[in-house]
Formats: C-alpha cells, structure tokens, sequence
C-alpha cells in the first residue's frame, strides 16, 4: 500500500447525498479477481452516456477534475454493498482523499486499507471546500496528513480529526495483517480459552 | 459488573486484545466466502505465503454471478465462470468447505449459513458482504467486510475494529393482518434514514419482532445495512433455538444443550444502556413500500408520491426531483396503481420457504398480468426443494411464474437476471438504488405478498385485498 503524507491535488465536488458505492462502481463490474483497472468504471453510470461516450456535464469528464484526487460530497457517502472494489475504482482513477460530513462504515474501513484518506468535515466546510473547488486549475487543496489539516487554495487551515492508529498506517503505508500477526500469542492463548469454556462450539467439516 | 447489551455481550467473549488506542482484535467464528469478494483475498495470501488459519471455521459458496436457468449447461458470461472457477480451485489449495453450484446446498451464503446451522447464536461471522447482518437474526454479531479484511481474517482469524455504539429499535404492539417483517424494516428505515444506524449495531427489540418467525427476523436484520448500521441484533430465544436444533452444522445432544444455556445469557441486561433507543408501534406499520432510489424513501401503498416543492433543503430538493424522474413518477401521484414490468421474488432479504409461502397465498388460483415477467428464485437448492414438495412451485407455474435455481440473481444484477432500461420492477430484495437491477432499472422494494399482487394485477397493489 502507498504511504500517505501530504496530498496537494485537484479537488472535486460532487454535491450530492447517499451516493452509493452502486454508484461509486455498478455490480456488473464487479466480475474481476483483481484490484486494478477498475478506474474506467467509477461513476459508470454518471460519467458515460447509454452510448458509451463520455458525459461532457459530468466534473470528472472536465478540466482540470479529470486529474482529480481528491473528492468532496455531502453526507453518507459510499452506502450500500460492502465491495472494495469502490475504493480500488476510486484509487484506480487516482481519488486518494475523500471528504465528507459523514460515511458509511464499511466504505470508510475499505478506505484506510488502500491508501485514501477519508476525512470527516462539517457539512458548512463541505460546502466551502466544494466552493474552493470550482475555481480551475487553482482549486488545489493540501492535506497534511502529520498535521491533520486541510489547507485551503486562501491558506486557511482546517484541522480534522483522525484515529491515532489509522494515521500511523497510513502514514507508514503498513499492512494490518502483519500488524495483528505480531500479536500471535494473545490469539493463540484466545483460542485455548474458548476451547475450554465452548467446547461444544462445531467445525465446519465436509465429506 | 455494569448491564450489558447484547451487543456488548458478545462483544466482550470475542475480544483478543485492546491495543493501547481502543483498537481491539476481535476474534471470529464464522468467515462466510463468496466468488466476488474472495479472489483478491485468497491472491494476497498466497502472494504472501501465508495460511489460511482455519479452514474449518470457513465456508464457501457461489451465488452472486451464477445463472439460475439451466445448470447442467456452462456458464456462458466468461467473466462469471472465470469468478465461479476462481472459487473453486482457492477452496481447494486451501481446503475450505464448499457448496458447489450443483449441490442442493447451494444458495445464497445469508441463506445457506443459517439453513446449515453454520450460523448460531453468539458466534462473530463476517462475509465479504453487508447483508451479513442476515445472520444478526440467531443474536450473532454479523457484519459485511471489504476484501482487506477479508484476507484479514483469513490469515488471522480476527478483524481490527472498535466497539460499535448501541442502538435499539422496538417494535411494539400487533402487526395488523397482511402486514410482514419487510413492511416492518422498510417502515423503521423510512422513520430513522440510510444513515440512522451509523456507527451502531441496532438491537430489535419488543413484542412484533418477538412474535417474528427466523425468517421474518432475518429480512428485519438484513436491511440493518440499509439503515446505516454496522449489524443487527434479535436477542435468542425459544424461536431462536427451535430453528437451530437439528441443523447439520449445530451442536447436537447435549453439546446442543450447553449451547442454548450459554445462548440463554447473552440477551440484553435491565437497565443497560444504549446510545440511541427508537420506537414503532406494530399497529402503525401498514403495507410499504419504497418510491425511490434510496430505501428510505418509503411510503404505505395507500400512500401518495411526496413532493419536492414541499421540502425545504435545496439539496434534498434536487435529489427528490432526480429520483422522481429516474423513476418516472409524478409527485402527489397515488403510487398504487403503477403499473410494473418485472416482479423479483428472491434475494437474501426474501427468499426463504415463508416468503415463499407468502408469496404464493396470493398467486394461488390467479395469473400474472399479461405483458409482466414474474421470477420466483428460491434463496438455496433446499429452500426450493421444500417449496416443492409443498407444492408451491405448481401454484406458480400455472399462474406464469417463473420457477427458478437459487442466487442472487435480480437483486444487483451480476447474472444474466437483469432489467433494461425504463422496466419497472417490484421487488423483494433490498436496494433501489439507480441501475441496481440492471442500468436504468427502476426498483420499487416490497414484501413478497405484495410483490405477487403487483404480478397478478399487473400494477402496484396492496395485497390485502387480494388475501
């Protein structure tokens, strides 16, 4: 996973609520057994017309949110399915911050294990940072990742909050798995535990 | 020690570790697999040698891209086949119990879990897939994971998380007559919103959800996602136990006696706290149904379709209005009386033998409406064998149904069970969210009763006045 410190991008808005991660990637893309490629299909339906041509009205279709990274929406973003493959779809196209007054749990875990930051910000700044935005090739924001601020196009900073042990693993680019791996012997002892108090509990075994 | 929740409860049996930031590593009992979310899992374990740590606590089905006509045939999306066989050789390298797509078995892994006892009380399951809350319906804390963590689990048998905050949802009082667990969830998501769950794990709780039938309580959990929550939660019980004894997977004899009273001491204490508490009253709930492309918008079939003008949001103005014309709908129209193209039985919402028997106490002695398609697709090769000893499958072919093979089929479209463009569906399964059911779909989310009113009448309609 790529470490992330400061981002200094294009921001784009999306002012909408409830976007789905339906919307973020339709399920008939979901067919793959990879991570990558999927950038092509994020925002499938909004992006493209029924004929495949590319939607001129669309902000990631224009310049300069075609080279967007960072993504600003109301609340709620990436409800519905749990698929990884919304954040890989938005990694892919090269979203690596998304900020929002709120998420959907599961779209927000998903989030942290690829790299993209997702930052959580009052609905009123939102709407600021969406106003930021609009303003061309100036509409760049700043993430400071070790300072936990958003730096506006004006120079204003905005701090916002961030799990202490998410930011380590974002900043080191590190992998839970190996993490939690080094934590071997309290599982194991768990497992003994459990044993002995749940000794009915059943494994699954096929003939 | 201070009253506990349910949620708490179990919680506290699974946690390995607290780490110093309130992170815990929390233990599972139950890793459920699927062909969509697992290849990328399964490819970062081997690119890491490293063990699936316990197959035997694993278990593997296909269901999201499988056809369900013809099964003897070969899958004709090469993609679909390509996830299908994926499946089948990272089951084998790594020894995972697995339902094949040709055994009776096989359905949709919400389904196949509980139906195989796989699933109990008390137990932490995860799944590539957020309506692994279904199983929150045994009192089993169930949660939908992405991939990382899936390969999480996989290689350690945990998750990293930290404690939901506690919801309660109550449902006193009687449901009136043809009123079902779907009209009760979408009537609870209608009230609380897509995002009234965040962050909590709801517990449903009072006399309508007690009086619930497994099945009913598994629709009512599984659209726990739907309202933002992390999982939902019905306490065990009676019913609980009655449902799990004799499944192939459940303890048995006296193992199963140990079990219920370990199971006996997870409901939720007097005086515990929960973070948020909401209640319905039974009596309220009347048939419902969803208007638009988000499951919270919901109204009675009695109901008429809101209007924008009347909301003060200007952003929620706009979403309202691209809703209305995404479904092609007129505000202050009466929504009974729209006319469907497509009616899907199925899903893991609704697709078990109840919602069947439902489904076919309206179709009995009646036709689909001419011009509709109508598919009944059974959650598990079990759930439609039962159905037809009982003579259900019958019942529905002479009223032109289509009798189908289990999956996920229509709810999102992976297989080739897709609308077109425009096609109106009344549906059993749980989103309605813009091209969903297939791009351009317009999905309307109901109760089984209701959907085969809608195939019978051709329209919208509420099913009581067909029973």
């Amino acid at each position: 996973m790529d470490k992330f410190t400061t981002l200094s991008a294009v921001a784009a808005a999306l002012p909408e609520a409830n976007i789905d991660t339906d919307k973020i990637i339709p399920a008939r893309f979901l067919k793959t057994t990879q991570r990558t490629g999927l950038g092509k299909y994020a925002f499938d339906s909004m992006r493209y017309r029924p004929d495949g041509s590319e939607n001129p009205d669309f902000i990631l279709n224009k310049e300069p949110w075609r080279k967007a990274e960072i993504l600003v929406t109301y609340d709620n973003l990436g409800c519905g399915s749990s698929r990884e493959h919304a954040p890989w779809a938005l990694l892919d196209f090269g979203i690596r911050c998304v900020i929002a007054p709120s998420f959907a749990d599961i779209f927000f875990n998903n989030c942290f294990k690829n790299g993209i930051l997702p930052i959580t910000l009052p609905r009123e700044i939102c709407e600021q940072l969406m106003s930021d935005s609009t303003m061309g090739s100036n509409a760049r924001l700043t993430i400071d990742l070790p300072r936990q601020v958003v730096v506006r196009p004006d120079g204003e900073e905005v701090p916002f909050e961030i799990d202490p042990f998410r930011k380590h693993m974002l900043l080191e680019g590190l992998d839970d798995i190996g993490q939690t791996l080094q934590h071997e012997t309290e599982i194991k002892s768990f497992e003994q535990k459990v044993a002995g108090e749940r000794p009915w509990m059943p494994s699954i075994t096929l003939d | 020690m201070a009253p506990r929740t349910l949620f708490d409860k179990i919680w506290d049996h699974h946690v390995v570790e607290t780490l110093p930031d309130g992170t815990s590593i929390l233990y599972i009992d139950r890793h459920l697999l699927h062909e969509v979310t697992s290849p990328q899992a399964f490819e970062g374990l081997r690119l890491a040698g490293r063990k699936l740590r316990h197959p035997e606590m694993t278990m593997a089905v296909v269901d999201h891209n499988v056809p369900t006509s013809d099964r003897t045939q070969p899958i004709e999306e090469p993609e679909s086949r390509n996830q299908i066989e994926t499946l089948e050789r990272n089951v084998k390298e790594f020894g995972v119990p697995y339902f094949p797509l040709l055994s009776a078995s096989q359905g949709i892994v919400h389904v196949v879990g509980p139906e195989q006892g796989i699933s109990l009380p008390g137990m932490t399951i995860v799944c590539g897939d957020s309506h692994t809350s279904t199983h929150g319906a045994l009192g089993a804390l169930a949660f939908g994971i992405g991939t990382s963590e899936v390969e999480h689990v996989m290689a350690t048998q945990t998750i990293l998380q930290r404690p939901a905050k506690n919801m309660r949802v109550t449902v006193e009082g009687q449901l009136a007559p043809g009123v079902s667990a779907k009209d009760v969830m979408l009537a609870i998501i209608g009230h609380i919103g897509t995002a009234g769950g965040t962050g909590h794990v709801i517990e449903f709780a009072g006399s309508a959800i007690r009086g619930l039938d497994m099945a009913g309580r598994m629709t009512i959990c599984n659209m726990s996602i739907e309202a933002g929550a992390r999982a939902g939660l019905v306490a065990p019980d009676d019913t609980t136990f009655d449902y799990v004894r004799n499944r192939p997977f459940a303890p048995k004899g006296e193992d199963f006696e140990k079990a219920v009273s370990f199971w006996r001491t997870l409901a939720t204490d007097d005086g515990a706290h929960f973070d948020k508490d909401v209640s319905l009253r039974a009596e309220d709930i009347a048939p419902s149904l969803t208007w638009g492309t988000s499951p919270e918008t919901v109204l009675p079939i009695t109901g008429t379709v809101p209007d924008p003008a009347q909301e003060a949001d200007e952003s929620k103005r706009a979403q309202m209005q691209r809703m209305l014309d995404y479904m092609g709908l007129e505000a202050g129209q009466k929504i009974a009386g729209t006319p469907v193209d497509v009616v899907f039985i199925g899903s893991c919402t609704n697709s078990r033998i109840e919602d069947l028997r439902a489904a076919a106490q309206v179709a009995a002695g009646r036709k689909v409406a001419e011009g509709v398609r109508a598919m009944i697709v059974p959650g598990s090769g079990l759930v439609k064998m039962q159905a037809e000893e009982e003579g259900l499958d019958q019942i529905f072919l002479d009223a032109g149904f289509e009798w189908r093979e289990a999956g996920c089929s229509m709810c999102l479209g992976m297989n080739p069970d897709k609308l077109t463009p425009g096609q109106r569906c009344a549906s059993t399964s749980n989103r309605n969210f813009e091209g969903r059911q297939g791009p351009g779909g317009r999905t309307h989310l109901l109760s089984p009763a209701m959907a085969a009113a809608a195939a019978v009448t051709g329209c919208l309609t509420d099913a009581r006045e067909l029973v």
